[in-house]
């Protein structure tokens, strides 16, 4: 079996080269894909896994001595967008490229119909065509439903039935993970299996390791520009893919015992009709509480309460004591709350604005001289200062934040939190779309303002995160606190287990 | 994932001395374009006649501003200004006779008590009721042109006071008096949206208002204060104007109300809000100014005049384009 899919391959690539300026981005790569196979393009920021794709899918021009080979005895010395999407190369970027105002049909069909701008559009073959493509994939989704009203899990199904409708052969897919929830990537994963079974090879570009091991059958490992090497993944490790991605060995070792000191925050049967019930937590000086659950579990609802932005209907939030009735989330800041929103794309940071305005931001009133004048100066200092305390990469302050990596916008994310010296940081899913090295950036972070007697709240929906960070586990189901663990007592496959149970 | 582009993005701070050296080589490029064309351009004579002429314009499109960097729009600015000045003039032709210094001061208080009312209840219902400020303003705007011209029975409050002709006629230390209040305005719109809290706060409810609003700005205050300031801005040009012309009338300025929204996109605002500065919108009215003046000179159509601005704007929006990639 193993053989026969071996000598089957869709697609050889030898010595990928591609060099922007004096940057060699890509350097002498060898790539290759076999029919049918779910193969992981693994690699941390930067290490040229979409310099490879925009070669193959024909958006770069290859540099010379790159040679693809589809196995159709024809070489190639580059590609062309037109000639990929001949030969069935696909890309699903992470952002899906969807048309929120238009229908599932007109999405799934878009280049069927628009390739040639006067052909009219038939609204019933394009939806019979898009209901042929859901049934493919065995999803039943209404094929007249705007995109904007589905989930992203349910856009990404739009965009790979987009694909299917073009004969795809080999489907690179960027990221396709990293907003969803657990079950959802299973669903996708699901999907993925099916597509292969078709004969469609499907390259995963992903952080996730979990999900890398457990889906491909081979993982390609880029490192700076170069070929570290091609592994099957059966038997690998999430610890050894890190160390061949990274070239070092990521810290997991879990937390001391609870500290015991006074205690920061406790709700008391904390509810908010809907989202969540009767939350009943405590968190004391230096504690990380990590709170796992399924997205929807009422986990970012809990944290928005907390946070002031929504008014619980029913139990207490003291801080230090106290009891808060927060009319906004201006009183939470106020009041020494933090909140890390998960969506750093929308909510985190003002992605279109200076690294320094966004980082400033929160503590404006700070800065002023006289009362009211503020400076240019006052907000680059501050800037410049979390910058080097919190190690973040930024090549210029003055840069919009949208220019840096998931784990650099995360630093300033936590930078403009940080410079309210709260006591209590809630940091919601707080290394989405942070890759591997980045992530362990984060957690010594976290655990550095532990020690220092942050009380923090760590949400997550995967078990190594909270794992590795908490003191405590409390695992949120449904709108409810069902269960604490130990993180020294339960294992990291364990608690998965009850997680998606 | 991260594209190798990202080395190229220029940073902001040179970007917007980019702008203003940008719009003050039009400036220097539409002047000498006069000079050289129309003999006798370049003199006091015209400079002075602009400068009586280019407050009225370019106040009112400080008043646009604002709202335009927060994302939004006030379509209403001419008729608060309008509205204002009318409440000025009901005051100042109630007193017969000598009209006293005191008097005029009230009146002028109470013009800038109206755009800031006007301007704050636009805000309001933009802040608390989400609404698009296209709408709302719109709605403000219809609402202020059928109240004034009901009152004014669609005609014109005229006969101002003696002594109020000096703030749109007179001349302080040999300078036009509008052209002071002209300067004084964007002076404050620098300091305003440069170098204090709310000024950094309006671009950032303009570039994303939720994320302003997690990160603890009271954004609901924001354009409250903001559209407020752009409706006391539109009462000063509203005053200006009534010394001008000497009569108030409703319609007055009206034209340029899609002049002002196009000024500052001339200068660089982003449209969706976020982007622009204050210097270069004013030299780019300046060069609107001399455009006009220029064309007068050369005995040119008035109609003609504005629609050379027309071509001026989209010519340089063409140039920007490829610049104008955030």
């Amino acid at each position: 079996m193993l053989d026969q899919t071996q000598s089957d391959y869709a697609l050889r690539v030898k010595g990928a080269t591609k060099r922007f300026g004096n940057q060699l981005a890509l350097d002498d790569v060898d790539f290759e894909l076999r029919s049918g196979e779910v193969h992981c393009l693994a690699g941390e920021n930067g290490s040229g896994k979409s310099t490879l794709i925009k070669l193959i899918s024909g958006a770069y021009s290859a540099d010379p001595g790159t040679r693809f080979d589809f196995g159709d005895g024809k070489g190639r010395d580059r590609m062309t967008p037109t000639e990929a999407r001949e030969l069935g190369v696909h890309v699903i970027w992470q952002d899906l490229s969807l048309f929120p105002d238009l229908t599932v049909a007109e999405n799934i069909c878009f280049e069927h119909f628009v390739a040639d701008a006067l052909k009219r559009y038939d609204r019933g073959a394009s939806r019979a065509l898009a209901r042929t493509a859901l049934d493919r994939l065995g999803v039943p989704l209404d094929v007249d439903t705007h995109v904007r009203d589905l989930s992203i899990a349910q856009r990404q199904i739009v965009a790979i039935c987009r694909v299917l409708t073009g004969n795809p052969r080999i489907v690179f897919m960027d990221e396709p993970t990293a907003s969803l929830t657990q079950a959802e990537t299973d669903g996708l994963l699901v999907i993925v299996r099916k597509m292969s079974a078709q004969g469609i090879s499907v390259v995963f570009v992903s952080h996730r390791l979990a999900e890398v091991l457990d889906i491909s059958e081979r993982v390609t490992v880029l490192k700076d520009g170069a070929l570290v090497g091609c592994f099957p993944t059966e038997g690998m490790t999430q610890g050894e893919l890190t160390r061949l991605m990274t070239g070092r060995l990521l810290e997991t070792r879990v937390q001391d015992k609870s500290p015991q000191g006074d205690v920061v925050l406790r709700t008391q049967g904390l509810s908010r009709a809907g989202e969540f019930e009767d939350v009943s937590i405590t968190i004391r000086k230096g504690e990380v509480l990590g709170l796992i659950g399924l997205l929807g579990a009422g986990r970012t609802e809990l944290a928005q309460t907390l946070f002031g932005l929504s008014r619980p209907d029913a139990g207490r939030i003291e801080i230090g004591g106290e009891s808060q009735h927060f009319r906004s989330n201006r009183d939470a800041i106020r009041k020494g709350i933090a909140y890390v929103s998960e969506d750093r794309l929308n909510l985190g940071l003002i992605q279109a604005q200076s690294i320094t305005d966004n980082t400033a931001m929160t503590v404006l009133k700070s800065l002023l001289r006289f009362g009211f004048l503020l400076t240019e100066k006052a907000k680059r200092r501050l800037t410049q200062d979390w910058i080097d305390r919190l190690r973040t990469k930024a090549a210029d302050i003055d840069l919009p934040v949208s220019a840096l990596s998931g784990g650099n916008q995360q630093r300033v994310v936590l930078a403009k939190w940080l410079a309210t010296s709260p006591d209590l940081l809630i940091l919601d899913a707080p290394t989405v779309g942070v890759d591997v090295g980045a992530r362990a950036g984060i957690f010594e972070i976290i655990h550095e303002l532990a020690a220092s007697g942050m009380a923090i709240l760590l949400i997550s929906d995967e078990a190594s995160e909270v794992l590795y960070n908490a003191h405590r586990i409390a695992l949120m189901k449904s709108g409810s606190i069902t269960d604490y663990f130990d993180p020294a007592a339960i294992t990291e496959k364990e608690l998965e287990a009850i997680v998606n149970a | 994932m991260t594209t190798p582009d990202i080395a190229m993005k220029k940073s902001r701070v040179p970007a917007d001395l980019i702008e203003i050296g940008a719009m003050f080589g039009l400036l220097v490029a539409t002047v000498s374009f006069f000079t050289v064309m129309a003999p006798g351009f370049f003199s006091p004579g015209i400079f002075t006649s602009m400068a009586y002429q280019l407050p009225e314009l370019g106040i009112l499109t400080l008043a646009m501003l604002l709202p335009i960097l927060s994302g939004g729009l006030n379509l209403a600015v001419t008729f608060t200004a309008n509205v204002a000045g009318l409440v000025a003039a009901w005051i100042l032709v109630q007193v017969t006779g000598d009209a006293s210094a005191g008097i005029i001061i009230v009146a002028i208080l109470a013009a800038l008590a109206t755009g800031a009312l006007i301007g704050a209840a636009i805000g309001a219902l933009v802040a608390y009721t989400g609404a698009h400020p296209i709408l709302v303003s719109l709605g403000f705007m219809i609402l202020l042109r059928g109240a004034g011209e009901w009152f004014t029975r669609g005609g014109d409050i005229s006969g101002m006071p003696e002594f109020f002709r000096f703030v749109g006629h007179g001349t302080l230390l040999y300078v036009p008096v509008p052209l002071i209040i002209f300067i004084a305005a964007v002076a404050l719109w620098v300091l305003v949206l440069h170098y204090t809290r709310l000024g950094f706060s309006i671009y950032m409810i303009g570039s994303n208002a939720k994320a302003a609003l997690y990160s603890g700005i009271d954004v609901a205050r924001v354009q409250i204060t903001l559209y407020a300031l752009s409706g006391l801005m539109s009462a000063v040009a509203g005053i200006v104007m009534l010394s001008r012309f000497n009569s108030v009338r409703i319609g007055h300025g009206e034209s340029y109300l899609l002049i002002m929204i196009l000024a500052c996109f001339l200068a660089g605002a982003n449209p969706f809000g976020g982007f622009g500065r204050v210097l270069p919108v004013a030299l780019g009215l300046v060069s609107l100014q001399v455009i006009s003046s220029g064309l007068n000179l050369m005995g040119v159509s008035q109609h003609f005049a504005t629609a050379t601005w027309g071509i001026f704007l989209i010519l340089v929006m063409v140039i920007r384009a490829p610049f104008q990639q955030r």
